[in-house]
């Protein structure tokens, strides 16, 4: 077992009346990818930026690299890297010079050159920051949070507003970086994002974490249920659902049923003869093995992006 | 000190690349020198150097309205909060602000004397070493007046209407625009607090009769005291998150940078030097300009002390 890098224990912290954190804890190991996932609202941007020394918590501990992110100061920042929710620069400011500018403040250094091939910015380097796309100017700010070689990285919501095409670009970058065995620390509202990238995920809603473990851990414990969407052409009521066989959880959304069956073949006869004697029509049916979104709505009653 | 030198080039490149900071620090002052020298002095060779004086005082003066403005719209576009993520200090960020505005403002002085003496032919600019001094400190201070506004200010909408405020007291109650004694006894009273005037006084002091700093101590040390407050002031209440707010008595923190103008405005306005002085300054202006031009060389008359 690899020693935990980020150690945060009982974190709190209060905006005015409103706890954004109520007690957190979580520890990231040595080259592992964490995600932190959960609605807009949850905590997540509070708890990186914590760890990022940005803010400092109401109670409870926090140790990175062996440091406290507020007391480690300057020294704590040159081993930090990190990627803000909505990185901004001077309009006016070149790709290269924002490169050079900022790892001139750190003691390890990548290469401008590198960084700038490595995520495809190369032809922009003399371009300014104004005149890059939203995927270019995300990506670089992941460049930036590289160009000190950190030994930890924050990473919150790195692909948030962009369109799908440019998220897989944000994706691959993130895979080559695990395959280095970085150790990285993702917020996301992306079930795919989480699914896709993290070793472990926090699921995370009102300020605390739900639930932790492998994205495989969790969705094996979904009670062990395989998720059917449901459409019918009239509406039915969700306790009628919840009655059939085999079904161990049902919940409606816009126009359509989300059921969580424990024995699929059984369920759907159920359903189909359940429709069939009130006179209801099966419009549509999908079958699929829950995803991390089923596990937050099992545990929350909510969506991710509700 | 290595950040704040790469932030300082940094910051002069953007700012080179700043069309309104042109317009401002390099069009403006010019539109100010053909307006004080070609209109209001008509050659007159002892009035020459005193309008000179006062717009290079606007010049420097002008450091504090682009500071303020640009790092409120950094804190509230999020740029600073990316700087706070790297080992970059608020006083790193404070002190490029000010060495980058004073290296991009001191061709615009120059270009200034050049044009005053290949266009206006103003043949004597008293004693250049304290004018530049003078211009240092100035910088400083008024960079540093600005960093506070931007400290103690929460929106940009706010920044913009005490800068207002500020730069029109500045302006026409200093001296700068219009000549303190004319004001009337009342208004020239705030002109022994500001610390615009003592720029134009010293500046013009030093252009006309030559004065070192030696004879301008008190003006010299109430600029770097304002400019020294102002800047631990402006570390000390640096925000970096747009959401991070200044307190209501933030704002009262400005009137302590003033403290060495009020004491050395206490002084001078129980002694009305400077109304005395800038009184004598017009009254030679007027006599100047019935009589027919001095010989270029000729020594102005010393107006009282």
């Amino acid at each position: 077992m690899s020693e935990s890098i980020i150690e945060v224990q009982d974190l709190k912290k209060n905006y005015g009346a409103v706890e954004a954190l109520r007690g957190v804890s979580f520890d990231v190991q040595q080259g592992e990818v964490f995600g932190l996932l959960g609605p807009n609202g949850a905590g997540k941007t509070t708890a990186v930026e914590i760890l990022e020394g940005l803010r400092q918590p109401d109670t409870g501990r926090v140790s990175v690299c062996g440091m406290d992110p507020i007391g480690g100061g300057q020294s704590y920042k040159q081993l930090i890297g990190g990627a803000l929710q909505s990185t901004a620069l001077p309009e006016k400011m070149k790709v290269g010079e924002a490169l050079d500018l900022f790892a001139g403040f750190y003691n390890r250094r990548r290469t401008t050159n590198d960084l700038l091939k490595r995520f495809g910015l190369a032809e922009k380097r003399g371009a300014f920051y104004s005149q890059l796309s939203g995927g270019q100017k995300q990506r670089l700010a992941l460049a930036m949070a590289l160009v000190n070689e950190p030994r930890v990285i924050f990473f919150d919501e790195p692909t948030a507003g962009l369109d799908p095409q440019v998220r897989r670009e944000i994706y691959d970058i993130i895979e080559e970086l695990k395959t280095e065995k970085k150790t990285i620390l993702i917020t996301t509202h992306y079930i795919e994002e989480a699914e896709r990238l993290c070793d472990r995920v926090a699921i995370m809603d009102g300020g605390r974490i739900i639930k932790s473990g492998t994205p495989r851990e969790l969705k094996q414990a979904s009670a062990g249920t395989t998720r059917i969407e449901v459409r019918v052409a009239r509406p039915e009521t969700v306790e009628t659902l919840k009655r059939l066989e085999g079904v161990a959880d049902a919940r409606e959304f816009d126009g359509y049923y989300v059921v969580h069956s424990k024995a699929v073949p059984t369920t759907i006869v159920a359903l189909v003869k359940h429709l069939e004697s009130t006179g209801n029509e099966l419009a549509g049916l999908e079958i699929a093995t829950p995803s991390l979104e089923d596990v937050f709505i099992e545990l929350t009653g909510r969506r991710l992006r509700d | 000190m290595k950040n704040a030198i790469a932030l300082t080039i940094n910051r002069m490149r953007l700012m080179l690349r700043n069309r309104l900071f042109l317009f401002f620090s390099l069009v403006m002052p010019m539109v100010f020198l053909f307006l004080f020298l070609g209109l209001f002095a008509r050659g007159n060779a002892f009035v020459l150097p005193v309008m000179l004086a006062q717009v290079i005082a606007i010049t420097v003066m002008g450091n504090y309205w682009g500071l303020s403005v640009q790092l409120v719209m950094w804190r509230e576009q999020g740029i600073l909060r990316r700087y706070r993520l790297a080992p970059v200090r608020a006083s790193d960020l404070l002190i490029s602000s000010i060495f980058a505005n004073y290296v991009l403002t001191l061709p615009t002085i120059i270009i200034e004397f050049v044009l005053a003496r290949l266009v206006f032919h103003v043949l004597t600019f008293g004693n250049l070493w304290t004018v530049f001094l003078l211009t240092l400190l100035g910088t400083v201070c008024f960079a540093s007046m600005g960093l506070i506004i931007a400290s103690v200010t929460n929106t940009m909408q706010e920044t913009q209407l005490i800068n207002q405020l500020i730069w029109f007291v500045l302006l026409f109650l200093s001296g700068a625009t219009l000549p303190i004694f004319i004001l009337g006894k009342r208004i020239a009273e705030i002109a022994y607090y500001l610390p615009a005037t003592y720029l134009v006084v010293g500046l013009q002091r030093a252009m006309l009769h030559g004065a070192g700093a030696i004879d301008l101590i008190p003006v010299i040390l109430s600029l770097i005291g304002t400019g020294l407050i102002a800047f631990i002031l402006s570390s000390q209440l640096f925000r970096w998150d747009p959401d991070d707010k200044a307190p209501r008595k933030a704002k009262l923190w400005v009137l302590a940078t003033i403290v060495p103008f009020f004491i050395l405005g206490y002084w001078e306005s129980h002694h009305a030097n400077l109304t005395t002085e800038s009184q004598s300054f017009f009254h030679a202006m007027e006599q100047q300009r019935q009589q027919p031009p001095p010989p270029a060389q000729a020594p102005p008359s010393q107006p009282p002390r």
